[in-house]
C-alpha cells in the first residue's frame, strides 16, 4: 500500500531532496530515462514541424532543375537569386504586400476590440435577449464561409463596395469565433475581482477596460494573433470581393503563381520564394508576442 | 436598503451597456452575414442565372435545386455524394488527430522542468501562422513524385506513391493487400447519393491523405495555443496541490487537468469540426478536386457549381446542405460532451477529485 503511493509521489516530484539517498538514485535514473525519451520525442516532432520550412527557404535559392532533383538538401548546388529577382520585377509582389498590410492591420485591431466588447457583454452583462444573441453567435459560427461567398459578393455589389478596400475589410472586422473565445475566457475569470471594482464605484466600461481586459491578456493575445493571421492569410473572401489585379493581396496573388499563371514549367523556386516571403510578417508578429504568450494570468485572484 | 437600490441601478445600466457593447458586432454580422444568408436561401430555391440582382431577375422553383443534388440520379448527385464521402473521411481523421496532438503538445510545452520550452512552442506553432496558400504551395513541392517525402521514404526502402496524382482510396488499397481487388457482390449495389457501397468504403484517397496531414500539421499549433492559455489559467497551485497529494502524471492529467480543460476542449472540438467541413483553399490550389474528384469537397463543389458552372441555385443548395450537416454535428457533439456546469463547475469537480486524492493518500499513509 505505502510503496504504491510512494512510487506515484516520487514520479511526480523528481526534484525532491529530502528523500533517502538510496531510493533517490534508483528513481532519478528512471526519471532521467523518461525525461530523455520525452525530449527525443519532442525534438523529433519539432524537426517534422520545422524541416519543410527550411527546405522551402533553401529551395527558393535553387535553380529550377536543382529544386526538382535535390528536394531534400538544405544547400543549393549553385545559389540562384533568380526567383527573388523575378518576384520584385515582373511580379507585383510589393503591391500585393501593401494591400495585405492595409487589410490585416485594420481588421486585426477592429476585431480584437469589437470581439472583446461583445464577448464581455455575453459573459457578464445581464441584458434582455442575451441568450438569444449568444445562440445567434453560435449559429453564426457554424455558418460555412462558402455559403457566404455568393451572397457577400451580391451585398457588396448592392452597397457599391465591390472591388474596394471597404468591401475587402468591413465584412471581416467582427468574427463570431473570436466573440466565442472571449466569452469563454471571461467566464473563467472569477467574478469577485469585477465585483470589487464595481463596489468601488467603477462604471461598466471602466471595469471592463481597466480591470477585466488586463486580466484577459492571454486570450487577447491569442485573439490578436489569430486575427492578424486570419486576415493576412484570408483567401476566399478576396477571391469574391474584388476583381481588379491592383487589389490583389499576397494570398490571391501567390495563388495565381501556384496555379501556374506565369507560364509553363514547375517554377518551384519562384513559388517557394513567394511562400517564404508572405510568411515573414505573421512569423514576426508571432516572435514579438511569443514571450507574452508564455506569461500567464497566474495569481490573478491572490489579493 | 441602500444596497438594493445600488444593485438595481447597476442592473439597469447593465442592460444598456450590454446592448451598446454588442451593437457593432450585431450590425456587422447582420449586414454581412445574416442578410446574405437569407439571400442565399432565396437563391437556393430559385432559378437565378447570375445576371442582375437575384430579386426580380429569377423565379422560385421550389426544391428543384435540392432534388438535383440529393435525389435525382445524375452527375450533380454523384459529385455531391463523392464530395461528402471525401470530406467525411477528412473530418474523421483530422478532428481527433489535431485535438489529441494539440493537447499533447500543450501539456508537454507547459511543463515547468522542460528546457527549451520557447523553442518547442515556436516550432509547433509556426505552421499555424503560415497561410493556407503558402503551406499548400510548400506541400505540393514536398509531395511531388520525386519530392522530399518520397526521397525520405526511398531511404527507408519504401517506394512512395505519386501523392497528389493518386486517386486510390487507402481502405481499397488495404483490401487489395489481402486479395480483395473489386467490390464483393453486395457492395456493388447502389448506396446513398449515387455512389455504390464499394465507393463509400474507399477511405480517403492517397491525395486526400496529404491534405489530412497538411490540416493536422497547420492546425495543431493554433489549438495548442488555446489549450496552453487554459492550462496557464488553471495556475500552478492546483497542479502542485494534486502532485503534493500524490497524484501521478496520468492521474493528475485525467482527474485534475482534463476536467478543468473541458470548456477549452469543447471550443477546440467545435472549431475543428466546423473548420474541417469547410476545406476550400487547399482544394482550389491543388487542382480543383483532382485526382479523380477524390479531393472534391462540398465547400469547393458549391463554389465551383455557382461561380464556374453558373448553377447558382444548385451551388447555394449544396451550401445549405453543408450548413445543416455542420449544425447537426455540432449539436450532436455538444450533446455528447454536455455538462451540467462548465467553467467554475469544472474547477469545483477538479477540487473534489483533488480532495478525494488527498483522503486516499492520507488513508494509505496511515
Amino acid at each position: 500500500m505505502t510503496t504504491g503511493i510512494e512510487t506515484v509521489r516520487i514520479a511526480a516530484e523528481p526534484a525532491d531532496i529530502a528523500r533517502p539517498p538510496a531510493r533517490k538514485v534508483h528513481l532519478s535514473a528512471r526519471t532521467r530515462t523518461t525525461m530523455l525519451l520525452s525530449y527525443l520525442v519532442l525534438i523529433a516532432i519539432a524537426l517534422i514541424y520545422i524541416y519543410p520550412f527550411l527546405i522551402s527557404i533553401a529551395g527558393s535559392f535553387k535553380t529550377d532543375a536543382d529544386a526538382t532533383q535535390n528536394p531534400l538538401s538544405l544547400l543549393p548546388q549553385t545559389w540562384s537569386f533568380a526567383a527573388y529577382e523575378r518576384l520584385f520585377t515582373t511580379v507585383p509582389l510589393l503591391q500585393w504586400t501593401g494591400n495585405s498590410a492595409i487589410v490585416a492591420i485594420v481588421v486585426t485591431f477592429s476585431r480584437v476590440f469589437l470581439d472583446s466588447l461583445a464577448g464581455y457583454a455575453l459573459s457578464r452583462l445581464r441584458f434582455r435577449g442575451r441568450n438569444v444573441v449568444f445562440a445567434a453567435v453560435i449559429a453564426v459560427m457554424a455558418v460555412p464561409n462558402v455559403v457566404l461567398l455568393i451572397p457577400r459578393f451580391l451585398i457588396l455589389k448592392e452597397l457599391g463596395l465591390y472591388n474596394s478596400y471597404a468591401g475587402m475589410i468591413i465584412p471581416l472586422i467582427v468574427d463570431a469565433a473570436g466573440i466565442f473565445i472571449m466569452k469563454q475566457f471571461f467566464e473563467s475569470i472569477p467574478v469577485s475581482v469585477e465585483e470589487a471594482a464595481r463596489i468601488d464605484g467603477a462604471g461598466v466600461f471602466r471595469t471592463f477596460w481597466t480591470v477585466v481586459l488586463p486580466m484577459a491578456r492571454p486570450a487577447l493575445i491569442t485573439l490578436f494573433i489569430l486575427s492578424f493571421q486570419g486576415s493576412w492569410n484570408e483567401f476566399a473572401h478576396f477571391v469574391i470581393s474584388r476583381q481588379s489585379t491592383d487589389l490583389n493581396t499576397l494570398t490571391t496573388g501567390v495563388a495565381s503563381l501556384t496555379s501556374g499563371e506565369l507560364g509553363t514549367g514547375n517554377q518551384y523556386p519562384l513559388q517557394l520564394a513567394a511562400a517564404v516571403l508572405m510568411s515573414i510578417p505573421v512569423a514576426v508578429i508571432f516572435f514579438i508576442f511569443q514571450r507574452r504568450i508564455m506569461s500567464t494570468s497566474e495569481g490573478g485572484e491572490k489579493g | 436598503m441602500g444596497k438594493t437600490s445600488v444593485g438595481k441601478g447597476i442592473r439597469g445600466s447593465e442592460g444598456r451597456y450590454g446592448w451598446t457593447f454588442i451593437a457593432p458586432a450585431i450590425l456587422i454580422i447582420g449586414v454581412f452575414l445574416v442578410v446574405p444568408i437569407f439571400l442565399a436561401l432565396y437563391v437556393s430555391f430559385s432559378n437565378w442565372n447570375g445576371l442582375g440582382s437575384p430579386i426580380g431577375n429569377s423565379s422560385l422553383v421550389g426544391g428543384d435545386n435540392y432534388a438535383k443534388v440529393l435525389v435525382d440520379s445524375g452527375l450533380a448527385q454523384r459529385d455531391f455524394g463523392t464530395s461528402i464521402r471525401n470530406n467525411f473521411y477528412y473530418v474523421l481523421l483530422v478532428v481527433p488527430l489535431q485535438t489529441a496532438l494539440a493537447l499533447f503538445l500543450a501539456v508537454q510545452v507547459n511543463r515547468r522542468v522542460l528546457r527549451g520550452r520557447g523553442f518547442f512552442r515556436t516550432a509547433f506553432y509556426f505552421p499555424s501562422v503560415t497561410s493556407s496558400v503558402a503551406i499548400t504551395t510548400i506541400f505540393i513541392f514536398l509531395f511531388t513524385a520525386s519530392g522530399a517525402v518520397n526521397t525520405l521514404l526511398g531511404w527507408l526502402g519504401i517506394n512512395g506513391p505519386n501523392w497528389f496524382a493518386d486517386p486510390s482510396g487507402i481502405i481499397h488499397n488495404l483490401l487489395k493487400g489481402v486479395g480483395v481487388t473489386s467490390a464483393p457482390p453486395l457492395f456493388n449495389e447502389g448506396g446513398p447519393l449515387g455512389l455504390t457501397w464499394w465507393d463509400w468504403v474507399s477511405g480517403p484517397s492517397v491525395a486526400m491523405c496529404v491534405l489530412i496531414i497538411l490540416a493536422v500539421f497547420t492546425t495543431s499549433g493554433t489549438f495548442m495555443l488555446l489549450f496552453l492559455a487554459a492550462l496557464q489559467n488553471i495556475g500552478a497551485e492546483i497542479d502542485e496541490a494534486a502532485e503534493m497529494d500524490g497524484a501521478g502524471p496520468m492521474r493528475k492529467f485525467f482527474s485534475v487537468t482534463l476536467p478543468m480543460l473541458k470548456p477549452t476542449l469543447f471550443t477546440v472540438l467545435t472549431l475543428g469540426l466546423i473548420g474541417t467541413w469547410q476545406v476550400f483553399d487547399q482544394i482550389y490550389l491543388t487542382g480543383k478536386g483532382a485526382p479523380g474528384k477524390t479531393l472534391l469537397t462540398p465547400a469547393f463543389l458549391a463554389y465551383d457549381t455557382s461561380f464556374k458552372g453558373l448553377n447558382w441555385g444548385e451551388g447555394a443548395a449544396i451550401s445549405f446542405i453543408l450548413f445543416l450537416i455542420i449544425v447537426a454535428l455540432t449539436l450532436l457533439q455538444r450533446y455528447i460532451l454536455r455538462d451540467r456546469d462548465t467553467g467554475r463547475g469544472a474547477i469545483r469537480r477538479a477540487q473534489k477529485a483533488d480532495r478525494e486524492l488527498h483522503e486516499e493518500a492520507a488513508r494509505a499513509a496511515r
